[in-house]
């Protein structure tokens, strides 16, 4: 059975350590759904979400392989956690934006910027509510979406 | 604290680690570490004749030492060619500190002359690597990869090097010790797990010990010794465990695999416990894994957690040092475990083995590969050092070669790595120079490093090569005539050099035979002159290793014999 999962690193700041990580998985096969990564304040580390999924012993795999890298300090498999995704999208004037900023609304978002020909528009949320949320912006004909990859926090 | 330069740091580094020798080949970019060597003579520098070959041979000193081997290599094509050097140690988790050298960091990225990003080739055949940013933290990268390499699971370390680092100046002060807080081996097993597991094999009626690399790279053979005689269970070795029992332990049922006894793989399949110390479930060990030891629950001791459960179900993980587990276990199974329990086991396997002993036609028309081994172990068994490349002679010697102890055998197991043997017996014999160091090959291996003649010749290292030379890339032709209807294709390497001339060019001192005569003669000339020596053994054309398992079938459908 195919699980998804989400999974933190905490890795030493150093030169390559994301290609190591990426290295791992695609040298082996495994999926990478999205991957955020940023510096953790007031620390030498950084931490990585990463979003795969695979079989039971894929899983574990992936995380005894995490382990294995050497500039790897910490490999936190969630199972009860906040998941935070955000999205942008560049949806033109024409549209109706009091509506846009509604739906926005809905999902924990804005506009945050009009321009000459386009409105920019953001929202964070759980993942599967921004899924929902892209799919409900398609009637507004957007020209881009930029989505962020997960971010999550234990409970 | 000294002032030193960046190619000092290493030179002086290497003292630090008790380093006796590198294998190396100098180039532009490392340039400048030797101008240090060659300043200071504190480890003897090896000079190969190809990079690959500093690698192996670096890699056979580790395996017949235990020791870190070490090479040297320049940028670019320096490194790329040792890249399978790395692998074939990657795959074995040999230790090992590979240092190369870089293009200055301002022209890193510029497609220099050279360049290439050596770490990024490295990263997936290494245990770790590092690109170095300045000399300041050369001292420290430097006694991280030796600690690395020689922690833990062992494995290959690359530390690629730019030039202008190697000339920075900087303070050099060596670390006593190292400790990485992201880096934590775990040494000791789970007391309860490894009391659990003890019962396991107490209450176990038929088990068998399934014996593995782990157990040359941990020390930990007298531990598995005393467990096997104190527990009387029959047990199996992979290529990489064997002399792990003397060759006549009468619980040893020999090697276990593909090209396994037909006991050893009937043990595996009908056991109801394995008890795995060291092994990592290589395919060529399990054949088709749904089939594999159905009816067994499975102890696999390993230092590496990825290892446990990468593909088979263990019912007892014990996650460890190899010897630190056997210590803590080996007294609790001597008193827990009752040897009689197993008596009809025993049975059954020892009438396996009398069923299909491993066995072979001898001849007297023409030279058998199997005969040519068994007599090489008649006269120097516990006296020489066996190392190999990879094929049928490779099998035949595991098969056939009464091995006394660990690091008796030194080959390429996980990579399988052709061009293997001669340069890692030159490895060999520098790190146990009081031993004959023979490398068994085939007429396909042995040209892939053939130039390594004169590197031995130069230094001194008489190593004996036995070419088992059948005309044939032999491994190959076999499967072509299992399962490619004869079809040879691009396997019959009837052009051939003169090998005998070729060896007497290159200094040495070769021999051609065809009779059993002939080849005692050459071996006993070869051993009393102690010169590098090669001894082209034509042997039946025709032979083929048996037993075989196909790729991918099941341990208990073995194919016994071949009849034209």
């Amino acid at each position: 059975m195919i699980e998804r999962r989400v999974i933190s690193v905490i890795v030493l700041n150093e030169h390559g350590v994301l290609t190591r990580i990426t290295g791992l998985f695609a040298a082996r096969g495994y999926n990478i759904e999205s991957l955020t990564v940023a510096p953790i304040p007031g620390s030498k580390y950084s931490r990585l979400t990463i979003v795969t999924s695979g079989s039971l012993r894929v899983i574990e795999q992936i995380i005894k392989q995490l382990h294995k890298l050497i500039p790897v300090y910490k490999v936190i498999e969630h199972s009860d956690l906040i998941e935070k995704e955000m999205v942008m999208a560049k949806i033109p004037l024409e549209e109706r934006l009091a509506d846009v900023e509604a739906l926005c609304r809905a999902y924990n978002g804005n506009i945050v910027n009009i321009g000459q020909d386009s409105a920019i528009i953001m929202a964070a949320d759980e993942p599967s509510r921004i899924a929902n949320f892209v799919s409900a912006l398609k009637r507004f004909n957007p020209k881009e979406i930029v989505r962020s990859g997960v971010v999550a926090i234990e409970r | 604290m000294a002032k030193m330069t960046g190619a000092q740091m290493v030179v002086e580094a290497m003292r630090e680690e008790g380093v006796e020798v590198v294998f190396g080949y100098p180039g532009g970019a490392i340039m400048n570490v030797y101008d240090e060597i060659y300043k200071h003579r504190y480890f003897q520098h090896i000079l190969t004749r190809h990079e690959q070959a500093a690698v192996h041979a670096a890699d056979g000193y580790a395996r017949a030492t235990g020791k870190v081997g070490v090479a040297f290599v320049t940028s670019g094509p320096g490194f790329t060619n040792a890249v399978t050097g790395l692998a074939t140690a990657y795959m074995d988790s040999i230790p090992m500190v590979v240092v190369s050298g870089q293009v200055p960091l301002s022209m890193i990225g510029t497609d220099a002359f050279q360049e290439i990003d050596a770490v990024g080739i490295s990263r997936p055949c290494t245990k770790h690597n590092f690109l170095v940013k300045s000399a300041e933290e050369l001292p420290e990268i430097l006694a991280e990869a030796f600690y690395i390499a020689r922690s833990g699971r062992p494995g290959p370390v690359h530390v690629d090097i730019p030039k202008d680092v190697t000339a920075q100046v900087a303070e050099f002060n060596y670390p006593k010790e190292v400790k990485l807080e992201t880096y934590k081996p775990t040494i000791k097993g789970n007391a309860r797990q490894i009391k659990k597991a003890v019962e396991a094999i107490a209450n176990a009626k038929k088990p068998v010990f399934y014996l593995g690399g782990g157990i040359i790279h941990s020390n930990s053979a007298e531990l598995v010794r005393d467990l096997v005689a104190a527990t009387q269970i029959p047990a199996v070795e992979t290529l990489m465990a064997r002399g792990t029992l003397r060759y006549d332990d009468p619980m040893l049922l020999g090697m276990v695999g593909m090209h396994g006894t037909y006991a050893a793989n009937m043990a595996m399949s009908e056991a109801d416990l394995l008890i795995a110390l060291g092994p990592r479930f290589d395919d060529r060990v399990t054949g088709k894994l749904s089939e594999f030891a159905k009816y067994a629950k499975i102890i696999h001791v390993d230092i590496d957690p990825s290892s446990i459960g990468k593909l088979v179900h263990v019912d007892y993980p014990i996650v460890g040092d190899l010897k630190a587990v056997l210590q803590e276990l080996v007294p609790q199974a001597k008193e827990k475990v009752d040897p009689s329990r197993y008596e009809a086991w025993r049975e059954i396997l020892n009438r396996y083995n009398e069923l299909h002993p491993l066995t072979y036609e001898d001849s007297d028309e023409v030279l058998k590969p199997e005969w040519v081994i068994q007599r090489v172990g008649e006269k120097l068994k516990g006296k020489a050092r066996i190392s190999t490349d990879v094929g049928q002679h490779q099998m035949w010697a595991a098969q056939y070669y009464p091995f006394t102890r660990p690091r008796e055998f030194i080959t390429s197991g996980g990579l399988g790595t052709m061009g293997f043997g001669f340069p890692a017996a030159m490895g060999v014999k520098r790190g146990v120079p009081d031993e004959i160091s023979i490398n068994i090959s085939g007429d396909g291996s042995i040209l892939m490093n053939i130039q390594e003649l004169m590197t031995a010749v130069e230094y001194r290292l008489p190593v004996i090569n036995i070419i088992l030379n059948n005309n044939y890339l032999g491994m190959v032709r076999q499967w072509q005539t299992f399962f490619y209807d004869k079809r040879y294709a691009e396997t019959d390497l009837s052009m051939q050099p003169d090998f005998v001339r070729l060896a007497e060019s290159f200094g040495g001192v070769g021999y051609r035979v065809k009779t059993k005569e002939e080849f005692d003669k050459a071996l006993d000339d070869a051993i009393s002159k102690g010169v590098v020596a090669l001894i082209d053994v034509v042997i039946d054309r025709y032979e083929n290793v048996l037993p075989m398992v196909p790729a991918g079938g099941s341990l208990y459908n073995m194919l016994l014999e071949y009849k034209d």
